[in-house]
């Protein structure tokens, strides 16, 4: 049996920040030899260190889905992940999405449909959508209505969104 | 006019900056130095501190300072200095001016640390002993004690005109009813932020969520006792409002206080719990007496409104207006009285009074068509307003029987069967239900510049906002078409205190105030580049007056002869490379007060309600709205579907639970908070009548960000009945209540 730690007093330990730790995140193609506090979320991670503040913070619990991103092609809420748990992981947020200049096609279908109004969701439901279509579970369009249930919209944009994820659905089916 | 740029479906201009992550918000300027700062609510609805003990925050390595009533510093004082340009009459809410708890969460202490994480943690460890005192935030039991405001926020209810009470006893058909909802809380997506950015001269530049940068300057040089010239606020980009940003809320004052008290720049963000701790959607009950002729005229109508405020401030908003805007009706008596409890101020949520006021006015005229046996619509055309009683004015403009008809066609409502539990598929109940409503369509003053440099590129300037309503689209619209230049060669700037004035962006009023004073400043540069077009050598415009020209195409030309132009870059070379700028102020005609003016709106819903389980969903939504001349359809659309979506919201979800015995709204986060999501929102149409206006401002628009939200919740309600059978008078309507 393993030595029980000896309890720590909270009351007399000196209060500081936990100390950081090395970590190597590949962030929009770009690989990042970071230090991190392990009491840091990916997302304020992305937002606070790195400037990255595309990715927005809606409620910091997992309820909204403001801060989704792709994490090895997956949507994930980065505000229910540590910084540190994700050393060695491909991560893409909305400022990775467009190349040279040209926007993916779901950033674009999101333009042309006026799929946002204040724009504070839009990434995470843009990064929500790409991610939808990797899974290749949607098929119908209550589907599309769950699936992206996750990422709220409060000014309302959802009947132009699911638009916008019907096209991206279809195009990939074309393939 | 003719028209290249307005009435066009154009994507927003800032929508590649939205969709690409660049648009920056409130609480995402990330400059040097930056320090965090982390609010401590307090635990109890009333009493006193009696001790607060920062001593362990402050232990923490990276903590900066904890502020509290006990370090504030003495310079912020004066009641007065806090009134914002929305404050009720009362005593505004002053963070951290005493040991006195007001309302439960309210903000007693700010930790401030050199990371978001250490500011968080230093914040968990403050410790404070209360004295409790009694509270009351029960709403129902106070009705009996509500009053009447020496002075409403709002208009005051009109005097009772004709014989209410006589003409209500003497009427053959008469419904009565309470009607009811609980508080709700706006909820933007963007949680409430300022970056307060300290420089060595002492001067601030503010990054600050707010429906209008001049308020957030206002209020700052005011409790701060600073100059305007020391306080520049900025804020391109807002996250959603819906009327939180109308007054500044507690982070801007507290980021304020520590970026001065440490003389660096400090960044304050609430949780999505802490959105809950200020203004909300006050609770109402409302109680309804109609009466009707057999034939089904509308003889008799009284409406008593209690709604909800706090101990400080006197909140109404217009709930019973809508009656004598809707219906006509000759015997008419309204009330409005305030209750008053252990909570901070109610503050406008989106279509204040009018989303409260119409769903109940709307699902009480629906039981009186049904105790009278008509079609709902055939109801209302007969007791069609052609005037607004309250203040016995004509309407400027009113296509809401247009909208009726396009909205039942297109809903297909001849098909409807008028007894209730009547239509069904399979399990499911099928109710159609409709209501109808109005916004008010007002125009205020506001400033605009409009520069033009030498390269012909025009920029646009005021201090007003965009939410997400599209401000910087329509804006750049107005002024593209007005000068005849394309979209691409206009730029127009908000959300800068440095910029001409503007108003609170709030009423639906941005269009009808901002956009014409961006027209009218066009319009100044207008004359200016028309004087230099007739300096150009052999310009065929010499003897032209501005009437005999248009601005077409990025040309000045004859309107009897358009191959005699002049490009605006010739003109513009006259100047001798300098920049042509106007800026002028609007006001609102004389004549607009002549007139009651108003965007009008029908809505038709579809529920299926599941027999077995009480499910309720809203299959099928056609809004129809008269909102004047349409200047981005697209946007415009987007407006009415996010005000349907806010009535779906209302109707069947919104409800912040208060827990009497705390004190305490209990629901404080979006677990137990439910706003609609997409699976909650199926085919929602919309219609916008064509509809003339020349009286409510130049351009004959009417704001649409709130109409498309009205009409809704009554509109379920009406059709939930339709379905069941069963009249629910309590939003939200949740599945227990239909069982």
């Amino acid at each position: 049996m393993k030595n029980k730690p000896e309890h720590e007093n909270t009351e007399t330990a000196s209060l500081s920040a936990p100390p950081k730790e090395a970590v190597t995140l590949h962030i929009n193609g770009e690989a990042k030899q970071l230090e991190v506090e392990p009491w840091t979320s990916l997302l304020d991670f992305l937002r606070d260190h790195l400037n990255l503040t595309g990715t927005k913070k809606g409620c910091d619990h997992g309820q909204c889905g403001a801060c989704t991103i792709l994490v090895d092609g997956k949507r994930i809420n980065s505000c229910l992940t540590l910084a540190v748990m994700k050393d060695g992981s491909e991560i893409t947020t909305i400022e990775g999405l467009a190349k040279e200049g040209e926007l993916h096609p779901v950033q674009q279908a999101f333009i042309d449909h006026d799929a946002f109004q204040c724009g504070y969701c839009t990434p995470g439901q843009i990064c929500s959508t790409v991610g939808l279509i990797n899974e290749g579970k949607a098929k119908t369009l209550d589907d599309i209505r769950d699936l992206m249930s996750g990422n709220v919209c409060r000014c309302g944009a959802y009947t132009n969104i699911v638009k916008v994820v019907q096209e991206a659905l279809e195009r990939s089916q074309a393939k | 006019m003719k028209t290249n740029e307005i009435g066009k479906p154009t994507n927003r201009v800032d929508g590649r900056l939205k969709v690409t992550g660049e648009a920056k918000y409130a609480g995402e300027f990330n400059v040097p130095n930056l320090a965090y700062g982390f609010v401590v609510n307090s635990a109890i609805a009333k009493g006193k501190i009696k001790k607060i003990d920062t001593s362990k925050a402050l232990e923490v390595e990276g903590v900066l300072e904890v502020f509290t009533h006990e370090n504030r510093p003495g310079y912020v004082w004066f009641d007065k200095n806090y009134k914002d340009m929305d404050a009720p009459p009362g005593s505004p809410f002053r963070p951290l001016y005493d040991n006195e708890i007001k309302f439960s969460m309210q903000p007693i202490a700010l930790a401030v640390a050199e990371t978001f994480e250490l500011a968080r943690y230093a914040a968990s460890l403050v410790r404070i002993e209360y004295e409790t005192s009694p509270h009351d935030t029960d709403f129902e039991t106070n009705i009996e004690s509500a009053y009447v405001p020496e002075e409403y926020k709002s208009g005051e209810p009109s005097e009772p005109w004709g014989q209410p009470d006589q003409a209500l006893a003497s009427a053959p058909v008469q419904i009565e009813g309470d009607y009811t909802h609980s508080s709700q809380h706006h909820n933007p997506m963007e949680m409430h932020a300022s970056t307060v950015v300290w420089k060595d001269d002492g001067k601030l530049t503010v990054y600050d969520k707010i429906q209008g940068v001049m308020n957030t300057q206002q209020y700052v040089t005011h409790a701060f006792g600073m100059q305007p010239e020391e306080v520049q606020v900025i804020s391109p980009f807002v996250g959603g409002a819906f009327g939180s940003g109308l007054r500044p809320q507690y982070q801007l004052f507290l980021a304020v206080l520590a970026a001065r008290e440490l003389k660096r720049s400090v960044r304050v963000t609430l949780t999505r719990q802490q959105m809950f701790s200020f203004g909300h959607r006050p609770k109402t009950m409302q109680r309804f007496a109609l009466g009707a002729s057999k034939e089904g005229k509308l003889e008799a109508l009284k409406q008593d409104v209690f709604a909800e405020t706090s101990r400080f401030e006197n909140y109404s908003e217009d709930v019973v207006i809508w009656a004598g805007v809707l219906y006509k009706c000759g015997n008419v008596k309204l009330s409005h009285k305030l209750v008053e409890l252990d909570v901070y101020t109610p503050l406008d949520m989106r279509a204040p009074g009018g989303t409260t006021g119409i769903f109940a006015l709307e699902c009480a005229m629906d039981e009186l068509a049904y105790k009278l046996g008509m079609d709902p619509v055939e109801f209302r055309l007969k007791n069609y307003s052609e005037k607004d009683q309250n203040e016995d004015k004509p309407f400027s403009s009113k296509e809401l029987r247009e909208c009726y008809r396009q909205g039942a066609e297109k809903f297909g409502w001849e098909k409807r069967n008028l007894e209730p539990r009547s239509m069904k598929e399979g399990h499911n109940l099928i109710g159609w239900g409709m209501a109808h409503g109005a916004w008010e369509a007002n125009q205020a003053q506001a400033s605009a510049k409009a520069v033009v440099t030498s390269d012909g590129k025009l920029t646009v300037s005021s201090a007003t906002a965009d939410i997400g309503t599209g401000t910087y689209t329509v804006m750049t619209q107005i002024a593209a078409e007005t000068l005849g230049i394309p979209l691409d060669d206009v730029t127009f700037k908000l959300g800068d205190s440095s910029l001409p004035d503007a108003p609170l962006e709030g009423g639906s009023k941005t269009v009808s105030t901002v956009g014409t004073a961006v027209k009218s400043a066009c319009d100044k540069v207008r004359e200016r580049l028309l004087k230099l077009a007739q300096q150009v050598k052999d310009s065929p415009l010499v003897e032209a007056s501005l009437e005999q020209v248009i601005f077409e195409g990025g040309q000045i030309s004859l309107k009897s002869e358009s191959s005699k132009a002049v490009s605006i870059m010739a003109a513009m070379s006259q100047n001798q490379g300098k920049a042509i700028e106007e800026e002028v102020s609007s006001k609102p005609a004389d004549n607009q007060s002549d007139y009651a003016r108003y965007a009008h709106v029908a809505t038709f819903v579809e529920v299926k309600v599941d027999e077995d389980l009480g499910t309720i969903k809203v299959t099928r939504v056609v809004s129809a709205v008269a909102g004047g001349r349409i200047i981005n359809p697209k946007t415009a659309r987007s407006q009415i579907l996010g005000g349907v979506v806010w009535g779906i919201g209302v109707a069947m979800e919104e409800d912040t639970v208060m827990d009497n015995n705390l004190g305490r709204f209990m629901n404080h986060d979006l677990d137990k908070y439910h706003i609609p999501v997409n699976a909650d929102v199926h085919d929602v149409e919309v219609i916008f009548v064509e509809e003339k206006d020349e009286i409510v401002n130049p351009l004959g628009a009417k704001g649409l960000g709130e109409i498309g939200i009205v009409s809704v919740a009554p509109a379920i309600a009406n059709a939930v009945f339709h379905a069941t059978g069963k009249r629910v008078r309590e939003l939200p309507i949740t599945l227990d209540k239909l069982l």
